[in-house]
C-alpha cells in the first residue's frame, strides 16, 4: 500500500506490444493491498499478460467479487470494464456479460474465500458451463480482510498467526476443476512470474474456462514458520511438472527444447501452447493421470504447478446453448426483439 | 559476479551522479533541498565549502553536474543546477560569522600564492583557518585572475566578483596587488615563504601565424582583447568582426563585440556543428544575439591593403564522417569575407617566463611544469601548482578543486607528513524512513519542466557593456525548479538477507530498474533485465544471493528515480532509503595543523 501514486513515466527502452503499447498502459490504479501481497504480483503477471497479448483495453472485461483479491481488479487495465459483484457470485455476473457479448477477454479475479467458501456452489456451475473466461484463484489460505482466520483451502496442519492449528480438510480447487470437466486447469505462484505469465497468457486465449489457482502469500496473516502459504514454503513445496509457454498464432517460432520433452496443444485461434515436460511422466493432456499424479503428491506434502491439465473439444457456454456468438450490441433491434408476434410464437411452444 | 561493493564510498557517491561529475564533488541535492526550503545562506554556505565561489560559477559554470543530471535521461532537459546556485548567492542573508576565519594564534607557517585567481584563492580559503599566513602576488590592480579580465561583465558583474574574492582576503590573506613575480629563484630564495603555491592561470593566447598577421593592428589575441576591455583600455571595435574559432572565448569575444559597437559579427569554425568546444548554452546565447556562426570554413590569409584590414581569407571545406569521427577534410573552393576586426580566439596555455629552468622544477617535453596529477607538487617540493597553470585551459570549478588538493598537500608538506599522506574519501548513510508513508524527503515525482531562464531584452542589453543579460531565477521559479531533483543521494539501500523475493519492488518501480534473477557477468546480465540495461557506464547493482531462491537483486541505477516506492511496498523493509553523505577531504581534514615555530596573536 502506498500513499503516493507511481509517477507517470517511465523507461524510455521499455518495449512495445503490436499496437505500440508498454507494460505501463495496462495498468490500473495503486494498490491499496498490504506491502509485498503476493496478490500484487499477480496484478503485474495479469497487466504483463494483456500487454504480451496486445490486448485492447477496452475489450477488457474486469470481474470480482468481495475480498482482498477482490480489490485487485482495479489496479490492471484502467481502459477495461469492470464489475465488482455480490460476494461470492462473481460468476454469474460473468455468465450474464458473457451471455451478452462473447468477444471480449473476461478476467476474473477472486479469492479462496469468494470462491471456496461463499461462492463455491457458483463457482462449480461455471466451470459445468464452460464459461469463456479467465478464473484466477488468489489463494492464501486465510481470510486476510477478517484477520487471518482460516480459508477453506487451509492445509490440515497449517499454523495461524496466533498459533492455532487448521484440522478441517481443505479444498483444492485444481482437482475439483478437474473432477467437473474443466478444460484448463493450472496452479502458479505469485512470486514466480516466467511460469505465471505465459499461463495467463494462454489461458486469455483458450476458449472455455480456464482456472489458474495461484498461491499468494499473505505477508500479513499468514507469512510465517508454521503455515503452508509463506513465501518460503511455496519455494520448498511447490513443483512445477509442466512449463507452458505461449506461442501466439502467426509466426512459427523455433523452439529450443528437446524433442520428446515437449508436447504442443494448437489452440481454436492457431495459437499454440507448449508444454514443456519438467516431469517425463506427467502427462497434463489426460485427465485420469494429472488427478491420480496431484493426488499421489499431494500426499507426500508436494504441490504440483504448471498447467496440470488441458482438455480440447469440450464446448463452451454459447456452443452448449445454442445462443447468439454476436454481440447482442451488434444485432440488430429487429433481431434482438423480434416483437410481439415472435414471443408468442416462442410461448405457445411451452403450452 | 560477485555482489556490487557499496562499503566503498565510491559507488553510492556514483549514484549522485551531478556531484560526481563535479570536479569539486559539491552536493548538489542537499543544497537544493535546502533552497527548496529557502535556506539560501544555508544553501550558499555548503556551496561554498566545495566550490567556494558560488555565486560566481552559478553564472558561469562549465556544469559539468548538468550533462550527468539524472533527470536528462529520465526526461529531456537536467535540473539547472548551475542557475539554483546563483539563487543561493542571491537570495542569501547576512553571512556575519558563518565563514572560516583566521584563528588568532598562527602556526607559523608562511605561503606565497602567485596569481589572483580560483585556485589561489581557494588554496588561501583553505589554509587560512588553519593558521597559515598566505600571501597572493597579483600582477593587475585587481584580483579575480581570468574570472575577472576574460569574463566579461555582462556574464559575471564586478560586484559579484568583488563579493566573494572579498570573503577569502578579509581572513586575512595579504593580497599584494600590481606585483608580478619576476623570479621564482627569487621568491624562493628571498621571501622566507615555507611553500610556494603557482596559480598563475594560462595567461597566453595562441597565435595564429598566416600572411598579413603583422601588418595591421587590426587583429586581436582574444583573451588579449578581452583583458582589455575588462580593463577599460579598448571601448570600441569596428562594424564588421571576425571571430576565428567557436569556443568559450569565442562567444565571450563576439558578445563583446556587439556592446563596443560592431554590427555584423561572425564566428568563423572550422568543422561543423557538433564539434564545437563552446557550451551549448553560450552558443545559444550568442546567437540569440544574432551572432553569425559560418560553419566549415578555414583560415588561410589575412587580407591587409595599405597597412588596412580589408577583410580575410578562408578555404571552403567538406567533411566524411564515420559516425562522430571525420574521415575525410576536403578544400571545396576560397571565399574573402570583408571585415575591420579579427579576434583571434583559439585556445590558450600557461607560460612561464619567469620560472628559472635550472631551480630543480623540472618541464616536460611541451614547456610545462611537472606537476603530479594528485598532489599538485611539482619536482621542487617546495612548489605546487593548480588550476589553468598546472594542466592547462579548464574551467574554474577545476582550478577551484585543485586548489583544495594543493592546499591538502601544502598543509602535508608544511607539517612535515608525506604529501601523499590523504584521507579517503568516506561516506554516511541513514535512513529517511519517518513512518509508514512518510519519508524525511519529498519523493513525489515533480512533473515540472525545466525553467527557463529570464534575459534582459535584446534592446536594453546592449546600452551598457555590464548589463547582466541573465536576471536569474526568483524565488518562485527557484522553488520550481528545485522541485525536479530527483533526490540522488537518497540512496536505495538493500539488505539481501531480510528479502523474501516477493516482487513487490519490482512490480511497482516506475521505470523497471529492479529484475530478481539468476546471477551472470556484467554485461550478460544487462541484456536480461525487465528494461534494457543500456548505459553502459552507469553501475548495476548486485546483491548478495536471496537466501530463498539463491537468485540475486539487481538494481540498474541509470533511471531510478529515487522516488522510494520499492521501499514503501517492501514487507520486510529489505529496501530502505538512506541519506548519503559524501566526504570529500580537504585540507581541514588532514591531519593535525603544525606546532607553531613561535606563537604569535593576530
Amino acid at each position: 500500500m502506498t500513499f503516493m501514486a507511481k509517477p507517470n513515466i517511465m523507461h524510455p527502452e521499455l518495449p512495445r506490444n503490436s499496437r505500440g503499447m508498454t507494460r505501463r498502459d495496462y495498468e490500473g490504479a495503486s494498490s491499496t493491498l498490504c506491502a509485498g501481497c503476493g496478490h500484487d504480483s499477480i496484478t503485474a503477471a495479469i497487466v504483463e499478460a494483456c500487454w504480451a497479448n496486445a490486448l485492447e483495453p477496452q475489450n477488457v472485461v474486469k470481474l470480482s467479487g468481495i475480498g482482498c483479491s477482490s480489490k485487485t481488479t482495479a489496479y490492471f487495465v484502467s481502459g477495461g470494464h469492470g464489475f465488482n459483484s455480490v460476494h461470492g457470485r462473481m460468476p454469474s455476473i460473468a455468465t450474464g456479460a458473457n451471455a451478452a457479448n462473447p468477444d471480449l477477454t473476461y478476467i476474473g479475479v477472486s479469492g479462496d474465500g469468494d470462491t471456496l467458501s461463499i461462492g463455491l456452489g457458483q463457482f462449480c456451475h461455471a466451470i459445468r458451463r464452460n464459461l469463456d473466461m479467465v478464473y484466477v484463484i488468489e489463494n492464501n489460505g486465510v481470510y486476510g480482510l477478517t484477520k487471518g482466520q482460516f480459508s477453506a483451502s487451509a492445509d490440515v496442519g497449517s499454523k495461524a498467526k496466533r498459533g492455532e492449528t487448521n484440522k478441517q480438510p481443505p479444498i483444492d480447487p485444481v482437482q475439483l476443476a478437474i473432477t467437473l470437466g474443466a478444460s484448463f486447469v493450472a496452479r502458479s505462484f505469485s512470486g514466480d512470474k516466467a511460469q505465471l505469465v505465459p499461463l495467463l497468457q494462454a489461458a486469455m486465449h483458450h476458449r472455455g474456462f480456464a482456472l489458474i489457482d495461484v498461491i499468494s502469500p499473505c505477508v500479513t496473516f499468514n507469512d510465517h514458520d508454521g503455515s503452508t502459504r509463506s513465501y518460503a514454503y511455496a519455494r520448498e513445496h511447490y513443483e512445477e511438472v509442466v512449463h507452458a509457454d505461449f506461442v501466439p498464432p502467426a509466426p512459427q517460432i523455433a523452439v529450443a527444447y528437446g524433442e520428446g520433452e515437449t508436447q504442443s496443444v494448437t489452440m481454436h485461434d492457431g495459437s499454440r501452447i507448449l508444454l514443456r515436460k519438467i516431469e517425463p511422466a506427467y502427462d497434463a493432456t489426460d485427465r485420469a493421470v494429472a488427478l491420480e499424479t496431484i493426488q499421489q503428491r499431494l500426499k507426500q506434502g508436494e504441490y504440483l504447478t504448471g498447467l496440470l491439465y488441458i482438455g480440447s473439444g469440450q464446448p463452451e457456454f454459447h456452443a452448449l446453448n445454442g445462443t447468439s456468438e454476436v454481440p447482442l450490441n451488434r444485432l440488430a433491434y429487429a433481431k434482438l426483439n423480434p416483437g410481439p408476434r415472435a414471443l408468442a410464437t416462442t410461448l405457445a411452444k411451452f403450452r | 559476479m560477485s555482489s556490487s561493493d557499496t562499503s566503498n564510498p565510491d559507488y553510492y557517491h556514483r549514484v549522485v551522479d551531478c556531484q560526481w561529475a563535479c570536479p569539486a564533488h559539491t552536493d548538489v541535492p542537499e543544497y537544493i533541498r535546502l533552497i527548496a526550503q529557502q535556506r539560501y545562506t544555508d544553501a550558499y554556505l555548503l556551496n561554498r565549502q566545495s566550490n567556494v565561489f558560488p555565486g560566481i560559477l552559478g553564472r558561469v559554470c562549465d556544469r559539468p553536474c548538468e550533462p550527468a543530471c539524472r533527470r536528462g535521461r529520465v526526461e529531456d532537459k537536467p535540473v539547472a543546477i548551475c542557475r539554483l546556485k546563483r539563487v543561493a548567492s542571491d537570495l542569501k542573508g547576512a553571512l556575519d560569522g558563518l565563514l572560516p576565519r583566521a584563528p588568532a594564534l598562527k602556526n607559523g607557517k608562511r605561503i606565497a600564492c602567485v596569481g589572483a585567481g580560483p585556485a589561489s584563492l581557494t588554496v588561501a580559503n583553505d589554509l587560512v583557518p588553519l593558521g597559515y599566513e598566505v600571501t597572493i602576488f597579483e600582477r593587475h590592480a585587481v584580483p579575480g585572475g581570468l574570472m575577472r579580465s576574460n569574463i566579461p561583465s555582462f556574464r559575471l558583474p564586478q560586484n559579484v566578483l568583488d563579493e566573494e574574492i572579498g570573503m577569502i582576503v578579509d581572513m586575512g590573506v595579504a593580497l599584494r596587488l600590481d606585483s608580478p613575480i619576476a623570479s621564482l629563484r627569487a621568491l624562493l630564495d628571498g621571501g622566507g615563504y615555507d611553500a610556494v603555491f603557482v596559480g598563475s592561470g594560462a595567461p597566453k593566447g595562441r597565435e595564429l601565424e598566416l600572411p598579413g598577421r603583422h601588418e595591421t593592428d587590426r587583429i586581436h589575441i582574444g583573451i588579449s582583447w578581452l583583458e582589455s576591455v575588462a580593463f577599460g583600455h579598448v571601448s570600441s571595435i569596428g562594424k564588421r568582426v571576425l571571430i576565428i574559432g567557436v569556443g568559450n572565448t569565442a562567444m565571450d569575444c563576439c558578445r563583446s563585440s556587439l556592446r563596443l559597437g560592431a554590427r555584423r559579427v561572425k564566428v568563423m569554425a572550422r568543422k561543423p556543428r557538433g564539434f564545437f568546444k563552446a557550451s551549448s548554452w553560450e552558443l545559444e546565447d550568442a546567437e540569440e544575439e544574432s551572432v553569425e556562426i559560418l560553419v566549415k570554413h578555414a583560415p588561410k590569409a589575412f587580407v591587409v591593403q595599405d597597412g588596412r584590414l580589408e577583410g580575410m581569407l578562408f578555404e571552403q571545406l567538406e567533411y566524411e564522417f564515420d559516425g562522430d569521427r571525420v574521415t575525410r577534410e576536403r578544400v571545396i573552393g576560397e571565399v574573402t569575407i570583408p571585415c575591420d576586426d579579427v579576434i583571434l580566439a583559439i585556445g590558450q596555455e600557461n607560460a612561464f617566463p619567469w620560472i628559472e629552468r635550472d631551480i630543480g622544477l623540472e618541464f616536460d617535453q611541451w614547456d610545462r611544469p611537472v606537476v603530479d596529477a594528485r598532489t599538485f607538487q611539482s619536482t621542487r617540493p617546495q612548489v605546487f601548482f593548480g588550476g589553468d597553470a598546472a594542466q592547462g585551459p579548464k574551467n574554474i570549478i577545476w582550478a577551484v578543486e585543485q586548489g583544495h588538493q594543493a592546499a591538502l598537500s601544502i598543509h602535508n608538506y608544511c607539517c612535515g607528513r608525506a604529501v601523499t599522506d590523504r584521507p579517503a574519501s568516506a561516506v554516511t548513510l541513514s535512513s529517511r524512513k519517518m513512518g509508514m508513508h512518510e519519508w524525511a524527503y519529498k519523493n513525489d515525482y515533480a512533473a515540472l519542466e525545466r525553467r527557463l531562464m529570464p534575459h534582459v531584452s535584446l534592446k536594453e542589453r546592449f546600452k551598457k557593456l555590464d548589463i547582466e543579460v541573465e536576471l536569474g531565477f526568483n524565488a518562485e521559479q527557484a522553488a520550481q525548479e528545485a522541485q525536479r531533483c530527483l533526490n540522488c543521494d537518497v540512496q536505495t539501500v538493500f539488505d539481501a538477507k531480510l528479502c523474501i523475493e516477493c516482487d513487490a519492488c519490482i512490480d511497482i518501480c516506475p521505470v523497471d530498474c529492479l529484475t530478481i534473477t539468476h546471477g551472470g557477468d556484467d554485461s550478460e546480465l544487462r541484456s536480461r533485465l525487465r528494461a534494457p540495461a543500456l548505459v553502459a557506464t552507469q553501475p548495476l547493482f548486485v546483491s548478495p544471493l536471496l537466501k530463498q531462491t539463491g537468485r540475486v537483486m539487481v538494481k540498474d541505477e541509470n533511471l531510478c528515480v529515487h522516488c522510494g516506492l520499492c521501499a514503501e511496498r517492501c514487507p520486510t523493509a529489505a529496501w530502505d532509503m538512506q541519506k548519503s553523505t559524501i566526504h570529500w577531504p580537504q585540507a581541514a581534514d588532514g591531519g593535525s595543523t603544525c606546532q607553531p615555530a613561535k606563537l604569535k596573536t593576530a
